[in-house]
């Protein structure tokens, strides 16, 4: 543990230059605000917004109300994703159905289809959660599959000498000996998402966290951007952090062989 | 983890162990086993027209240099590949895919990383739905047969090369399978494990009258175990030779490793190289008595 803060100190140290640098270029080299605002006046931005709001909603609420549509549509991704995933790996059939289309949607630029799901499902929630929704899926389902095709044969052939049905060998086998790499999908799929949820806000919201960003943009308040921008930043990391710790609770024995 | 002294052998065990030829059931009868791999012009033989047959009690190893399809062999009795030609007979009723009667070791036990050992080797008594109480004494009465009574609640990573080995062994022999296949179980383990891993095999083989296939690369291993060795040589992987040997008899009864130093020993030891060498040796040879098949014929 002393080991794990020993190796943290290097991430705060060179998160310490770059905030320093940025005083300093804030500082001295007589910049218009809205190009480098000053490491001050965004925490000062971030102390208004959180007593004041930000256009009808505070700081929180703005935040809650990204991560509502975040979790929301994690949780949809995560129930549809992985067992789909889990099953096509151990059904070639199944995969052959499934792989072209993920193949075919993951590389689009989420902007893209966004107008199409807009006006298939309005300009509330239900359209930016299928958006996010989409960009979680495929990592999950990805890694999902990966997790069962690069099983030994072993592991399930032993099972089966033991007298298990092939239920037991998909719920008590197949499932954790895939868990490690469902959970490298996981963490992809947050990072996803999160970069989809500007775009999600993009269009018809009058609250969350990248509606701020965006619409502070439109009026060129430079300090509301870096203040959601470093908003948006930390919570992804706390998130990540989050998730990192329940790999390590549930998938116990990951790289101790 | 010192082994645990032979204990004699239980009192019902017929004095004369039946030698293979006076069984009238075979247990396991392979019969023109072939398997290609490929198609058209790339057709290989992995085996060719294997036929051999194991009987009740019998601790056959199947001995032969890498590559010559003794795992291939393995794999079929165990139902996890069809062969291309020909046909396994368990207890005379011919076998199709995998089931509990017959149990697996493997090199690399495929153990589950996410239960501890006691898990582990109550996973089959589960999957066949036993009643709890008769879990939870077989666990302690297997656990204990390998030596791991006190190990039951540790997590698989904890655990070395050999007593991994030794929770795969227990988790297999808990079904009380009609026969035990061993795809190299101990080619992985250290020297000093690997014998103390074959003296327990060999006591649990005797105690328990288990029927034992065992797949080995390594020759001395072969002759400290086997009451029976299957020789294969390879491309196409065919049994070469089969023999009966006592060596792993006469270390129980003797309670003691004289056999392994006897000049016995190390004819047959050179003559099975010799055979897979390819070397004739006609002296060698004679060390390993009358071909059965030829005995067989008289």
């Amino acid at each position: 543990m002393r080991r794990f803060f020993a190796n943290k100190i290097y991430g705060v140290l060179a998160a310490g230059i770059i905030l320093l640098a940025w005083y300093l270029v804030a500082r001295f080299a007589d910049l218009p605000r809205i190009i480098l605002p000053s490491p001050g006046g965004v925490l000062q931005k971030f102390w208004l917004i959180w007593e004041d709001g930000y256009k009808g909603h505070s700081l929180v609420a703005h935040l809650a109300d990204s991560l509502r549509r975040l979790f929301i549509a994690y949780g949809l991704a995560m129930v549809t994703a992985v067992p789909l995933g889990l099953l096509s790996g151990c059904l070639p059939k199944l995969r052959s159905a499934l792989d072209p289309l993920v193949s075919f949607y993951r590389p689009l630029p989420p902007l893209a289809y966004y107008t199409v799901l807009v006006l298939w499902m309005g300009i509330d929630d239900g359209s930016k959660i299928a958006l996010l929704f989409l960009a979680g899926f495929s990592p999950m389902y990805i890694s999902s599959v990966a997790g069962v095709a690069r099983m030994r044969p072993d592991y399930v052939n032993g099972a089966k000498t033991l007298g298990a049905s092939s239920q037991r060998v998909f719920f008590l086998v197949i499932f954790p000996v895939a868990l490690p790499d469902v959970f490298v999908g996981l963490r992809t799929s947050l990072g996803f998402m999160y970069s989809t949820l500007v775009a999600a806000e993009m269009v018809a919201a009058i609250s969350g966290i990248g509606w701020m960003v965006l619409d502070a943009s439109k009026y060129l308040q430079s300090d509301v951007i870096f203040m959601g921008i470093i908003v948006m930043g930390l919570t992804g990391i706390v998130l990540d952090g989050a998730l990192n710790l329940l790999e390590r609770k549930i998938v116990f024995w990951k790289g101790r062989e | 983890m010192t082994p645990e002294p032979l204990s004699p052998p239980p009192p019902d065990r017929p004095e004369d162990f039946p030698g293979p030829y006076e069984v009238p059931e075979d247990l396991i009868g392979a019969q023109n086993l072939s398997l290609y791999y490929g198609r058209g012009e790339k057709r290989r033989a992995a085996i060719l027209n294997v036929n051999f047959s194991v009987f009740p009690g019998e601790f056959v190893c199947v001995m032969g240099p890498s590559g010559c399809g003794k795992s291939t062999i393995l794999n079929i009795l165990a139902g996890f590949v069809a062969p291309s030609e020909g046909r396994v007979l368990l207890s005379q009723k011919e076998i199709s895919g995998v089931d509990w009667h017959r149990g697996v070791v493997f090199q690399k036990p495929p153990l589950f990383e996410w239960f501890s050992v006691w898990e582990n080797v109550a996973f089959g008594p589960k999957a066949r739905h036993r009643p709890k109480e008769e879990i939870r004494r077989s666990v302690a009465v297997f656990l204990e047969r390998v030596g791991l009574s006190a190990w039951a609640d540790k997590k698989v990573y904890e655990l070395s090369g050999g007593m991994k080995q030794r929770v795969a062994i227990a988790r297999s022999l808990i079904n009380d399978p009609m026969i035990l296949l061993m795809d190299e179980p101990f080619g992985a383990l250290d020297a000093l494990t690997r014998e103390k891993m074959q003296d327990l095999v060999r006591k649990i083989w005797w105690n328990s009258r288990k029927t034992i296939f065992f797949i080995t690369h390594d020759v001395d291993e072969a002759l400290k175990l086997a009451t029976r060795v299957l020789v294969m040589t390879e491309s196409p992987g065919t049994i070469a030779r089969e023999f009966s040997l006592g060596f792993s008899r006469a270390f129980i009864e003797d309670s003691d490793d004289r056999a392994w130093f006897s000049e016995e020993f190390y004819r047959a030891r050179k003559a099975i190289l010799d055979l897979i060498a390819g070397r004739a040796d006609r002296d060698a040879e004679a060390a390993l008595g009358p071909r059965l098949s030829e005995k067989e014929r008289e």
